[in-house]
This record gives structure tokens, C-alpha cells and sequence, in this order.
């Protein structure tokens, strides 16, 4: 696989040499690959926020680097602003930002901002609303009269618009109930595949980046702990617990159940596997 | 039958002001509730479902269209008790923040008593057993805008148990916290309602928080659907899935095995209870 | 980020002599600082009233530097103010300028006036922010409620007032993080905040002043819900957990401060 953002040794000290100096991120080193879908996961002041700052340039390095398709992206100032328009960074409750008169003024904002031309600002503004199933009424209308899970959505648009090739989401689902958090969730993941985009989504919720993520990264106290395919990840149960992290609930129904002397596999973490795995134990095979 | 220390009577509302308006669509759509003193119950539901309408029934934030709210034999649209039965009920919102007046913990905690024209000495005395009931003594000199999502959160709980209500109301106080915080605050709910008898209403829409509920009542369009203790009503899988919630993923996986072929019991909703129907379940099919 | 940075009015927690009088003595001995300033036209009360704020800055302890620190932010007026004196106050009697070019004409008086002036603003302004930096902004607040209390009987609405201050400062930190939040949020989608002339610049600030000013509604309807479901209804029948009571040490403070007042007023009676 291709590495398309990495950082090297990254590391990010906040109000140096005053009372209030906080080390937040100690020299990461992150790589995320083209096309894949990467979860990271940490508790609020664990260094999650600081460092998705860092991957489109809002924040400088202290020190360390990140590279986007191998170029530093502090380098030069095309390098920044490449970077700037390549990662899409959607922040947490991005509905606070929409600030335009109409939604479709909303989503141009990013485009506009590259310097596009009308006919492909309205091209982005199109594409991006049909990924996050906003329809052409709901464009012209104003952002403040929509609910909360389309506001989020129109938000999500505006950065997608700009079609970056990374796509960053600080948790996107925060707040919304079930049934808006599938759908927010099937939005990613459609412009993931239509664009074959990396996706890296930050969130505290084990049980959802359990279903969505193809690797994990666990961010504790400025630092990685634990990367690695979901499966990896949850196997290190009590050290997630003791970061205020856990697993998800099924992960630990089987570890009960394992404790209860049944032999099933350990590292189960969805239902669907839970199921197919007491299937499998029963001899039935998988539905 | 115990005195309900909050009820409902064929409660109507509609946020169009009069409700001789046709076809004006209702909030809530003739809700009958009793709340017995001392319970804890959880009202669950998707965005829309009106459950944050009816909370703000329950101590007289909104009037009913139709219907009768009383609070201790007080009906809610009588001004002048209107003093009395804020008192009675306390009311937790979503946002921490925008529920803290004051720029020390210990004086926004003084807030309610104040108004209520406490004296000097027993504010000091209600401030500081408040702040012990929900684990944050130490923090009473604190600036707010310092602590994290979930000690905020508690902080705005003593400031509505320093009224010393009866009961307390909780609009989605979890909605914007992450599962460290999350936790703290359902601690502290459990807590107030089994060590000091507080009667709780818990809005949410996490399944796990609406669990540990005592009585579990599920709203959808207006109405109230279920009814139930949190086992038995997590067991009515289809019905759930029929108003947009899922249940809890230990009673879907174990709905899952049924739809196999399995013959599987619903109550297993804690870890445990599941990991014990999941064991008995393949030492049954392997004898 | 610049706007985190501002240490304007800003409190440094303590317990020190100063720190724990009484808010309205201080408040009144501020006032009372101020008149004296104000009364001072010789060196010698110059001097005097010098010699009492650094007494003062000694006693609460708060570090020289960081009061030079905060002249920063000000010192735009006291050089301007230094100027103006310079350059209009009209030469004394027989005084030839010292200094001449264009229209300016600077005399000795003018250098005189000029340095008493700075003298005086930078007193001024040192007295109010060794006030802000001993005494948290609550108990100002309180200390403010409670010396305007009388002028509740021609319907001041000093409670609302006080109320509303102490919110407004309850909620600067909360605005500032969000500001700094929706700045980048608009920067991640290309906005940029430093860059073009004036009007570019004002444009630019509309993806950032809207939200701001949406979330500060939404905040503050929030806000109003929560505080009258813990039965806030006004000013009427309110009681305080913390009361303030005078101490020994007020009336002493109190005391001095006259004293004071009295004393630059007789100095400049007898032309000292």
C-alpha cells in the first residue's frame, strides 16, 4: 500500500516556556494509505485533536514533520496551502460554522476559497450534497432552517466539496442518534468508495470504529500506543480500559463467555462475528 | 398505588400557539405518565421522538396544548406555583456549558439557593453537601471553563440537587461527553438515586445509559410505546427496530441466533446475563 | 493566538493584604486614588501618590513585570497623550521654544506638562489594573452590586446589572475558545483571516462574526432556560452565599485613602 500522509517524530508543546506548557503530541509517527479507512481513537486531552490540526497545516509542528505524498508539507507555501485543500478536515459539531445566507453558498465556501470557476464550484456543490443526501431544495434553502442531523450534513458537504483526498472527521456522529449516525456513516463511507479516498475519522466510540475502521490507532497521552487492524487492537482489553477507552460490548460478552470455560474465538467484535462465531461453535456454520 | 410525584394526564402539545389549529403537527400526542417517588426512569427515543418536549413538561419549561401536568398535585400551568415545582424538579440540559452561570464552582452551585433566598449559612451548607453528593468537593474553588465535559456536567447536577428537589430531570446530560465523562455522570445519577432516594428522569438515546434505568420508557411521534423495565422492553427487538432504535447489541446478537434457528432467550441484557445465555445455549446444543 | 494572550483585567489569584479586603474598599479607595490623582500639581504629590501605589504593588505581591506587561497594551495612549501635551501647551511666560520644526513648537512648560501628564495616566492606570489583578471579577461585581445598592430607590437595575456583567464574564473564556475553533473550522476550508487590505480583511470576518454570533444566541436562550428552572426571577428577595463585611483593615484602607485625598488637596492649597 501507498502511504499518502505520514508524520515523522511529530511532536507539539502548547504555551512553551509558560506555567501553562502542555506537551501534547511526543513524536508520532502516523502513516495513513491511500484508499483506506483509519480509525483513531483516544479520550478527549489524549492529543487526537492536536494532531489532526497538524495533518492539514493549521497548527506547525514544534517539531517532527508531516509529509502529504511525501512532500513536507511546511516546505514551501504551495506545500501548505496543497495541504490545506487536499485534507479535508470536518470538526466536531461542524454545524456551528455554516454561516451563509443559502446551504449551496455554504458548500461553494471551500471551492470558492480554492479559486475554482462557476461551472466546476457548481459541479462540487452538486456532487458533495448528493453524497450526504441533500436534495436541490434543501440547497437553496437557508442553513439555520434545517434539523440538526442535515445541518451536520451540509457541513460535511461544504469540506467534501473541496474534494481533498484525505478526508478528516473529528467525531462526526457526536450527539445524534442511532438512525443519524448510520446515516452520517453510509455518507463517509459513499464518497470513500466513489473517490477511493483515506478516510480518517477520530471518535471515542470503540463499538463504531469497530464496524466502520479497517485499522485503528489508539492515541494516549500525546502518543501511539497501539495501531493495527481492529481484531489487534481489542486483544489489549485491559490496557484500553485502564486509558478510559475499553472494547466493544460484544468483545466483552466473549471474554466472559471464555471465562465461563466455552471455547469461542476471542477476538470477535462485531454482532455479525459474534453470531457466525457462536454458529460456527454449534456447528452450523455461518448464515 | 404510591403517590406519583410527576404526572401526566393525556398530555397534548404542539408548538404552533393555539391548538384549535387543524392539522397543526403534534408534539405530543396524548401522553399518560406516572412517576412513582424514588424511581429512576429512563425515557429513550430517536431525535423527533418528543422526548425532550415532554422533560420540558415535567417542571413547567412548556405548558401543555391539552392534557394536565402535575408536579406533587400541582398542575404545572398555575403561575403561582410555578416557584414551587421548579423547586421540586430539577432540570439537567445537554450542554454543560450553557447551564453554568458563575466563574467558580462553588458559586454557581449557590445559584438556585440564592434565588430561593436561602441564608448565608445554609447555602454554605447545602453548596457543600451538593458538591460532595456528586464527587466534586474539591473542585468548589475552580473556574468552570477549566474542568472537563463530565466534572462540568456534575457540576451542573449540584447546582439543581442544592434546590434539594425531589426529583431531578435529565435532558440528554450525556449527549455531548465522552465515555470517561459519560460514565461519571451516569455514576453520579445511580448514586443520588439509590443512596439518597432522588427520584431520576433520564432522557437519552444511548441504550447501554437507558439499562441501568430502573423503568424504560420508549417514545416515538409523540407517543409512548413501550413501557416497561429495561429487560423486557430490550426484548421486543422488532417493535424497537419498528421506531428507528436498535436494542442493546447483546439482546441483538442474541435476537440474531433466533432468526438462525435458534432457540434463544431475549433477557440477556448486562454482559454477564448474556454470556450466560450464550454458555447455556451451547452446552444445551452440544449435550 | 492572539486573543488567549490578552491579560488586560485579568485576575492573579492571591492572599496577600490586598487581596483579601473587602472588594468595595478597594473599589472606593481606588476612587479615592483617582481624585488625589487628579488634585496633584506638584512634584512633592507626585511623589507622594508614587510612593503610595508602589506601597500598594509591594503589599499584593504582583510582580513588577507583569504590570510593565500589561502598560503594553495601553502604551499607544499614553504616547499619544505625552505628545499632544508636548507639542500645544503654549509657552510660558518669556520661555523661547527648545525645539522647533514645521508647525510644532516645543516649550519647556510643554516638557513639564508633558511628563506630569504620563506620570499621571500611567498611576491611573496602574491603580485599575492592580484593582483587577487582586480582586476576582465576581467579587468586583459583588463589590459594585452592593456601592450602587442605594441607587435602587430611582430604579437603577443594579442587580440586572451586575448579573449581567458577571455572565459576561462567566462566558469571555468559553467565546474565546470558540472563536479560536470556528477560525480554524473556516480556515480548514480555505478561509483566510491576515491576508488583503481593510475591506478584504472585514469580508472575511463574516464566516467567522456569523456563527459567533449565532452560537452566543443559542447560548444565551440555553442559559435563560436553565437559570429560571433553578428559580431565578430577579434581584427581589435574593440572598448571597458569600457576604462581604468590613474589616479592621477596610476602615484603616478607607482611612488612609481620605487622608490621602485630604492631604494632596492641602499640598496644593499651600502651592507645595
Amino acid at each position: 500500500m501507498e502511504p499518502i500522509l505520514e508524520t515523522r517524530q511529530l511532536s507539539h508543546i502548547y504555551s512553551p516556556g509558560t506555567p501553562f506548557e502542555h506537551n501534547a503530541l511526543r513524536a508520532v509517527d502516523l502513516t495513513a494509505y491511500r484508499g483506506e479507512y483509519l480509525g483513531v481513537i483516544g479520550r478527549t486531552g489524549s492529543g487526537k485533536s492536536t494532531l489532526i490540526q497538524h495533518l492539514n497545516g493549521l497548527l506547525k509542528p514544534t517539531s517532527g514533520q508531516v509529509l502529504l505524498n511525501g512532500t513536507d508539507i511546511w516546505s514551501s507555501k504551495e506545500a501548505t496551502r496543497a495541504a490545506r485543500f487536499q485534507v479535508g478536515l470536518v470538526f466536531q459539531y461542524p454545524e456551528y460554522q455554516l454561516f451563509e445566507e443559502t446551504v449551496y453558498k455554504d458548500i461553494a465556501f471551500g471551492p470558492k476559497n480554492m479559486g475554482l470557476d462557476e461551472g466546476e464550484i457548481d459541479r462540487r456543490v452538486r456532487e458533495a450534497a448528493a453524497f450526504v443526501e441533500l436534495d436541490d431544495e434543501i440547497l437553496e434553502k437557508s442553513p439555520f432552517e434545517l434539523s440538526g442531523g442535515q445541518k451536520r450534513r451540509a457541513a460535511i458537504a461544504g469540506v467534501i466539496a473541496m474534494e481533498p483526498s484525505v478526508l478528516i472527521l473529528d467525531e462526526p456522529t457526536a450527539g445524534l442518534d442511532p438512525a443519524g449516525v448510520e446515516r452520517i456513516l453510509g455518507n463517509i463511507q459513499a464518497y470513500h468508495r466513489a473517490r477511493n479516498a483515506t478516510v480518517i475519522i477520530v471518535s471515542h466510540s470503540m463499538e463504531e470504529m469497530a464496524r466502520t475502521a479497517d485499522r485503528l490507532v489508539v492515541m494516549h497521552d500525546g502518543a501511539i500506543p497501539f495501531q493495527g487492524p481492529p481484531r489487534e487492537i481489542f486483544t489489549h482489553a485491559q490496557e484500553l480500559e485502564e486509558m478510559g477507552l475499553g472494547v466493544p460490548q460484544i468483545t466483552r460478552v466473549f471474554q466472559r463467555l471464555r471465562a465461563l470455560g466455552a471455547e469461542v474465538d476471542p477476538s470477535v467484535y462485531t454482532v455479525a462475528q459474534a453470531r457466525d462465531a457462536i454458529l460456527a461453535a454449534l456447528g452450523k456454520g455461518a448464515v | 398505588m404510591e403517590k406519583a410525584i410527576i404526572q401526566t394526564e393525556d398530555l397534548r402539545f404542539s408548538y404552533t400557539d393555539t391548538d384549535a389549529q387543524e392539522g397543526a403537527p403534534l408534539v405530543l400526542d396524548g401522553i399518560d405518565l406516572k412517576i412513582a417517588p424514588g424511581s429512576f426512569v429512563a425515557v429513550l427515543g430517536h431525535n423527533g421522538s418528543g422526548k425532550s418536549t415532554l422533560a420540558k413538561h415535567l417542571n413547567g419549561i412548556l405548558l401543555p396544548s391539552g392534557g394536565k401536568v402535575y408536579v406533587q398535585g400541582m398542575d404545572t400551568a398555575d403561575e403561582e406555583k410555578l416557584l414551587d415545582i421548579r423547586r421540586a424538579v430539577g432540570m439537567v440540559f445537554q450542554n454543560p456549558d450553557n447551564q453554568i452561570v458563575a466563574n467558580v464552582v462553588e458559586e454557581d452551585v449557590a445559584f438556585a439557593p440564592e434565588n430561593l433566598g436561602v441564608p448565608s449559612a445554609e447555602i454554605r451548607r447545602r453548596v457543600d453537601e451538593a458538591l460532595a453528593m456528586v464527587g466534586m468537593s474539591e473542585y468548589a474553588a475552580h473556574a468552570p471553563h477549566l474542568l472537563s465535559g463530565g466534572q462540568k456536567q456534575r457540576v451542573a447536577i449540584a447546582g439543581v440537587i442544592a434546590m434539594r428537589p425531589n426529583c431531578i430531570v435529565m435532558d440528554e446530560p450525556t449527549a455531548m461527553l465522552d465515555p470517561v465523562g459519560r460514565r461519571e455522570v451516569i455514576e453520579t445519577v445511580k448514586s443520588l438515586n439509590q443512596n439518597y432516594g432522588m427520584t431520576v428522569v433520564l432522557i437519552t438515546h444511548h441504550m447501554d445509559e437507558a439499562a441501568q434505568a430502573g423503568r424504560l420508557v420508549v417514545m416515538a411521534q409523540g407517543r409512548v410505546v413501550l413501557d416497561g423495565p429495561p429487560r423486557e422492553v430490550f426484548a421486543q427487538v422488532e417493535r424497537l427496530k419498528a421506531v428507528d432504535l436498535a436494542a442493546p447489541d447483546t439482546v441483538e446478537l442474541c435476537w440474531q441466533l433466533r432468526q438462525a434457528g435458534l432457540e434463544v432467550p431475549l433477557d440477556g441484557l448486562s454482559d454477564e446475563a448474556c454470556a450466560q445465555v450464550l454458555y447455556d445455549l451451547l452446552r444445551r446444543q452440544r449435550a | 493566538m492572539a486573543i488567549k494572550d490578552i491579560t488586560l483585567g485579568q485576575y492573579f489569584p492571591g492572599n496577600t493584604v490586598v487581596h483579601r479586603m473587602d472588594p468595595r474598599t478597594k473599589l472606593l479607595f481606588t476612587v479615592l486614588y483617582i481624585v488625589a490623582l487628579f488634585m496633584a500639581g506638584s512634584p512633592l504629590s507626585y511623589g507622594i501618590l508614587f510612593a503610595v501605589l508602589a506601597g500598594c504593588v509591594l503589599l499584593s505581591r504582583i510582580r513588577l513585570k507583569v504590570l510593565l506587561r500589561s502598560m503594553r497594551a495601553v502604551i499607544f495612549i499614553v504616547v499619544l497623550t505625552g505628545l499632544l501635551n508636548l507639542f500645544y501647551t503654549p509657552a510660558g511666560p518669556g520661555e523661547s521654544p527648545l525645539l522647533s520644526f514645521w508647525v510644532f513648537r516645543v516649550y519647556p512648560a510643554g516638557v513639564w506638562a508633558a511628563s506630569l501628564m504620563v506620570l499621571r495616566i500611567i498611576l491611573l492606570i496602574c491603580c485599575t489594573f492592580l484593582l483587577t489583578y487582586t480582586t476576582s471579577p465576581i467579587l468586583i461585581t459583588d463589590g459594585l452590586e452592593s456601592l450602587l445598592g442605594p441607587l435602587k430607590k430611582i430604579k437603577l437595575p443594579v442587580h440586572e446589572l451586575a448579573m449581567m456583567m458577571s455572565i459576561a464574564l462567566r462566558f469571555i473564556p468559553t467565546l474565546i475558545e470558540e472563536t479560536d475553533k470556528i477560525m480554524s473550522a473556516q480556515k480548514a476550508r480555505g478561509a483566510s483571516f491576515d491576508t488583503g487590505n481593510l475591506v478584504q480583511k472585514a469580508k472575511a470576518l463574516v464566516p467567522l462574526l456569523v456563527p459567533l454570533f449565532i452560537s452566543s444566541f443559542r447560548r444565551a436562550d440555553e442559559l435563560a432556560v436553565a437559570m429560571e428552572c433553578r428559580c431565578y426571577h430577579g434581584g427581589e428577595g435574593r440572598t448571597k452565599l458569600r457576604q462581604l463585611r468590613y474589616a479592621g483593615r477596610d476602615y484603616l484602607a478607607l482611612g488612609f485613602g481620605l487622608a490621602l485625598c485630604a492631604g494632596i488637596w492641602a499640598l496644593g492649597y499651600l502651592g507645595l
